[in-house]
């Protein structure tokens, strides 16, 4: 991939120098300055110039009224720890599964109808007289077992790498929450097609909720709204399915995503820390700070 | 002329030798923040009147909304009752299958199958009643069939058995299978709401599939509203 030129890219948005590196002299005119003046510009350079220059005005007309570049480069070039490998793409794969059942999703709406005596039937159209039609219900359909795959399978990163451990535990019962969502999303999508499998297994799903004692048969009432799988199940299935859960799995991988950069991800459980550059321990220093009262102008310990 | 540097304005009194005691000080509010004859600050009244209006407002939003969704646990759908066929369709040792309607609106998806035949003197404490067993398994709500050459009804899901009168004898089901209320108008026989029965055959309302029925397990699977009561 060519490399982007640094002109173009706002300066918060460059990638930051390493520390250490070395930059021009601070306080010193650029040497150009203190021989010959510059040469004035023609009016074309000066219009190339300002076209170059264009971009940068445009990103930093937006980033001085939202501040986005400092979260961005926070965000893009922060430090992942060593030993970092494709498993920890996981957690992306199952976002990008999602956007494309999300984007899917919102063509296929466009030709399905939520209705019992309909539904089947704007689903065969689909199948067999839309353009591209059968493509993307079937990106939609298998891509739901995509994504309920590589959720399982970020879940087993997450675990076997210990990356569950303080201070991460919350961002683990978001993810828990999140797979219960993506489970319920697959469930409640099952019934739209309205074809003899989606009717039998939405009922066999629907009375294994009921077989909970004290409030099963109520939750499966609530469910199906009624005490038969009826019309209303279908359009109640509908809108959880297309407006209830994705809001909420929209919002729960917004907080997901905050803590993965806030705190950082993980080194695999066979990177070992490296021994520190100090040779003598801390305890050392702290002793002799004590017998001789020197030291780097810390008080002695009381 | 008295000396008046570092005095201001206000010191005249003591230029003047009126009585120099103190002014009389605002008292210092203990604890702080709070006056005399108050028992909260202004700030956190305006604060708790402003989330109670708050809640107020959400809840105005909220609550009929999510009754609106659960409301049909509550509401029990008109009694619908189906004749099924003339008296002499039915006999006692075997069943007949029919299907009818159960829940309107919805076309074929809408309609149930029912195995019936006549009461018998061996079976039945009513051999004049008709007995109309629900096809629904009751493991998972699988369509069962009633087998001629066995007298069972089997179901092709996971294996579930029944007796020639619905009793469970095989296989993971929790109860006996489901039936459905008869009656006779007009030479017709009418096939009424459907109940659910104890491993007695006693009737209680109608429990959805994989749920228990008799003993503790009537509480445990509490009836549902949206039911009939059983005849």
């Amino acid at each position: 991939m060519p490399k982007i030129p640094d002109k173009i890219v706002p300066a918060p948005l460059r990638k930051p120098a390493k520390p250490g590196a070395a930059g021009d002299p601070k306080g010193q005119a650029p040497q150009d300055l203190k021989t010959a003046p510059p040469e004035r510009p023609t009016h074309v350079q000066r219009l190339t110039e300002q076209a170059k220059e264009a971009p940068v005005d445009v990103l930093a007309w937006v980033d001085q009224r939202t501040g986005a570049t400092g979260f961005l480069t926070g965000m893009l070039y922060r430090k992942v720890p060593k030993g970092t490998n494709w498993f920890y793409t996981l957690g992306s794969a199952t976002l990008f599964a999602f956007i494309l059942q999300a984007v899917t999703g919102v063509f296929l709406a466009m030709f399905y109808t939520p209705s019992t005596t309909q539904a089947y039937a704007s689903i065969a159209h689909i199948n067999n007289e839309v353009p591209l039609g059968a493509l993307v219900h079937g990106m939609h359909k298998w891509g739901s077992s995509v994504m309920v795959i590589l959720i399982f399978l970020h879940m087993g990163r997450v675990f076997f790498f210990g990356a569950y451990k303080y201070p991460r535990e919350l961002n683990w019962v978001i993810g828990v929450v999140l797979l219960i969502l993506t489970m319920t999303m697959a469930f409640t999508g099952y019934l739209l097609p309205f074809d003899q499998r989606s009717f039998w297994a939405s009922v066999v799903g629907i009375n294994i909720n009921g077989t909970g004692p004290i409030i099963g048969p109520y939750l499966s009432d609530a469910l199906r709204a009624g005490p038969e799988l009826g019309a209303t199940t279908l359009s109640r299935f509908y809108a959880i399915h297309m407006l209830l859960l994705p809001g909420a799995i929209i919002a729960l991988i917004g907080a997901h995503l905050y803590l993965v950069v806030k705190l950082g991800t993980t080194a695999p459980p066979w990177v070992r820390a490296e021994k520190p550059k100090v040779a003598a321990p801390v305890a050392e220093l702290d002793a002799g700070v004590e017998r001789n009262g020197r030291g780097n102008g810390a008080a002695p310990r009381a | 002329m008295p000396n008046l540097d570092g005095l201001v304005a206000d010191d005249a009194d003591k230029v003047n030798g009126a009585e120099t005691a103190p002014r009389q000080q605002r008292e210092k509010p203990d604890p702080p923040g709070y006056f005399e004859g108050e028992s909260m600050t202004r700030r956190r009244a305006f604060t708790i009147a402003a989330q109670g209006l708050g809640g107020v407002a959400g809840a105005a939003i909220v609550l009929p909304a999510v009754g609106f969704a659960i409301a049909p646990i509550f509401h029990r759908g008109k009694e619908r009752w189906e004749g099924v066929g003339p008296l002499d369709d039915f006999v006692e040792d075997t069943y007949r299958q029919v299907v009818f309607t159960e829940t309107e609106g919805i076309g074929d998806a809408g309609k149930t199958t029912a195995y019936i035949r006549r009461g018998s003197e061996q079976f039945d404490e009513d051999p004049n009643a008709f007995i109309a067993v629900s096809n629904r398994c009751v493991h998972l709500g699988c369509p069962v069939r009633f087998v001629e050459a066995a007298g069972n009804f089997i179901c092709p899901c996971h294996g579930g058995v029944y007796d020639f009168q619905g009793k469970r004898i095989g296989g993971p089901p929790v109860r006996p299978l489901d039936q459905f209320q008869t009656r006779v108008r007009g030479g017709q026989v009418e096939v009424g709401p459907r109940y659910s029965v104890t491993s007695q055959l006693e009737p209680v309302r109608a429990r959805d599939p994989g749920e228990f029925t008799g003993g503790i397990w009537e509480y445990l699977y509490p009836p549902r509203p949206s039911t009939f009561p059983p005849p």
